[in-house]
């Protein structure tokens, strides 16, 4: 287990829904959830959601903890905001959802080969080396993203449209080599180091036991 | 019409050479027509799209978004920020939006931003092009200088999620919105305002991580246009377009389809009806030619 998470299970004993208002993103909101299901039926990969939002948020006020964290659910979200729109409580389902996804993943309990977690992890780092994504790279990690057997065959499955994608001048080899980026790929790069340590610092502060708790 | 100028980002997968390079040029043709000038922000980056999120957390995410807003306020000053991809403009304005009701996030994004010398004002606002289309110059005004008309071909709009929601277009609805069918019939085509998966999620960033469960809903979307006798598909969205155009071989392959359905920008209708060349309108850029406007285009 994470350090990270033996510290937050020490520190939320009894109360997953405070931990997730603190550590969550948009997680204050959970609470506001009536349970009137619309967001359960918006959700267009719904039927792969084994927990659809509305229950995760029942069992986050149950304080299921494991069984949310480790879901695959929150990774089944394709971000299409549909939730948003209709709920009649207002919640920023999609941002808890996706809040819920990085938590897990920052704990290490995200489901082993989650390929969703995978390409995220894929894209952010392949953005971060240049500060702008490169669609080939990019394109070539996720073949290769199982290992190199499998990677290889979904790769060759692509190769045609690979090859129509080339002819239409919307895939450039040259991409492979240097391709774009960004020039202050230095300062961009201290910059999202310094947010990342900005936002650690927000978490270690409910690290500390607080003056204010009881025992 | 006045020149109008704007702030322009966009985007990684609008670059030359990208995915959607031939939304990029569409565009460019589109606004030479319309009398736009977009200045690209200097220096822009990524701004981590709809899928970054999960390695890069809530500050950093939205701290990328705020080095593109600063760099627009410092070398852009007093101009709107206009992106063409939905992703880009949505991940932007969220972000603009999250700094305005979190003071002390804000407060940090700075913090960060001072390590690339940059620092954000956050009063610019920031628009999707289809916004400048519909409310800065009008439909009406669009229709005005059309010069070949899109005679006989139905045009099925499909405007997908991110361009409509959560911001959407003033005054248009989250479950059927008209602006893109109004815009279709601007040019001259038949639109199909009744086209029953308009804003129906083909899965977005998913489609790369979770390639089955995606086009199962990519087929929904081709198989309503076919339905509703759509000679093409028209949408705002370069990821929508993507994932619409280029799987269809995958999908017949694996449904025994046989989908073969162009899937191309409102930019490049707008181009060939005021009468722009098929190379102008990035048409050379499609993976399923679009026959009827190569056509029109050369009348
Ligand atoms: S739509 Fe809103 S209120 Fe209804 S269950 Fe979902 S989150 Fe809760
Ligand atoms: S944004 Fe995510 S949670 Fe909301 S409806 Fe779409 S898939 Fe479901
Ligand atoms: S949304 Fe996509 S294309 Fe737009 S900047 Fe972000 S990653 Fe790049
Ligand atoms: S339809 Fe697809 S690409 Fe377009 S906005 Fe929705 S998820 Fe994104």
């Amino acid at each position: 287990m994470s350090e990270l998470n033996k510290a937050m299970i020490e520190q939320y004993r009894n109360s997953f829904l405070s931990e997730v208002e603190a550590n969550v993103e948009e997680g204050e909101w959970v609470k506001m959830c009536m349970q009137c299901g619309v967001c359960s039926g918006s959700c267009p990969l719904g039927k792969h959601w084994a927990h659809p939002p509305q229950e995760i948020f029942m069992m986050i006020r149950a304080g299921k903890r494991e069984e949310v964290l480790t879901s695959d659910s929150m990774w089944m979200c394709t971000s299409c905001y549909n939730c948003i729109v209709r709920c009649p409580r207002q919640l920023p389902i999609t941002h808890i959802m996706h809040g819920l996804a990085t938590y897990a993943k920052k704990l290490g309990l995200t489901p082993k080969n989650q390929p969703t977690a995978k390409f995220a992890e894929i894209f952010w780092n392949n953005m971060m080396k240049k500060g702008r994504v490169n669609e080939l790279k990019l394109g070539l990690s996720l073949y290769f993203k199982d290992g190199f057997g499998p990677g290889i065959k979904e790769a060759l499955r692509n190769k045609d449209l690979g090859m129509k994608m080339m002819k239409a001048k919307r895939m450039a080899a040259g991409e492979f080599f240097g391709g774009h980026g960004v020039k202050d790929v230095s300062g961009l790069q201290k910059m999202i180091k310094k947010a990342q340590e900005l936002e650690d610092a927000r978490m270690k502060k409910f690290d500390e036991p607080e003056a204010s708790q009881d025992g | 019409m006045a020149k109008r100028e704007y702030s322009y980002y966009p985007g990684c997968s609008s670059q030359k050479g990208a995915s959607s390079s031939n939304l990029m040029k569409s565009v460019d043709t589109m606004c030479e027509e319309l009398d736009i000038q977009l200045n690209e922000i200097p220096d822009w980056n990524c701004c981590s799209a709809s899928i970054g999120y999960a390695s890069g957390s809530e500050l950093p995410r939205l701290t990328l978004s705020a080095r593109n807003i600063a760099l627009s306020e410092e070398h852009n000053k007093n101009q709107e920020i206009v992106a063409t991809c939905a992703a880009c403009w949505l991940a932007t304005k969220e972000a603009a939006e999250r700094l305005k009701e979190d003071e002390s996030m804000f407060a940090e994004a700075n913090q960060a931003l001072a390590e690339a010398g940059l620092k954000l004002q956050n009063t610019t606002p920031i628009k999707h092009m289809a916004e400048v289309i519909v409310e800065d110059i009008g439909i009406d005004s669009i229709k005005e200088g059309v010069k070949k008309p899109l005679e006989g071909i139905k045009i099925a709009g499909y405007v997908g999620c991110q361009t409509n929601r959560p911001f959407g277009i003033a005054g248009e609805s989250f479950e059927n919105p008209m602006y893109l069918d109004n815009l279709i019939e601007a040019v001259g085509a038949d639109a199909i305002p009744t086209y029953e998966k308009k804003v129906q999620c083909c899965g977005g960033a998913l489609a790369f991580s979770e390639p089955e469960k995606s086009q199962e809903m990519i087929k929904g979307i081709i198989e309503a246009a076919y339905d509703n006798e759509a000679d093409m598909i028209a949408t705002p969205c370069p990821l929508c377009q993507a994932n619409v155009e280029i799987y269809q071989d995958q999908i017949n392959e694996k449904y025994n389809t046989k989908f073969n359905i162009p899937v191309v920008y409102y930019s490049q209708l707008i181009a060939v009806a005021y009468g722009r060349s098929a190379s102008d309108a990035a048409l050379d850029g499609q993976l399923i030619a679009a026959k009827q406007l190569e056509d029109v285009a050369k009348k």
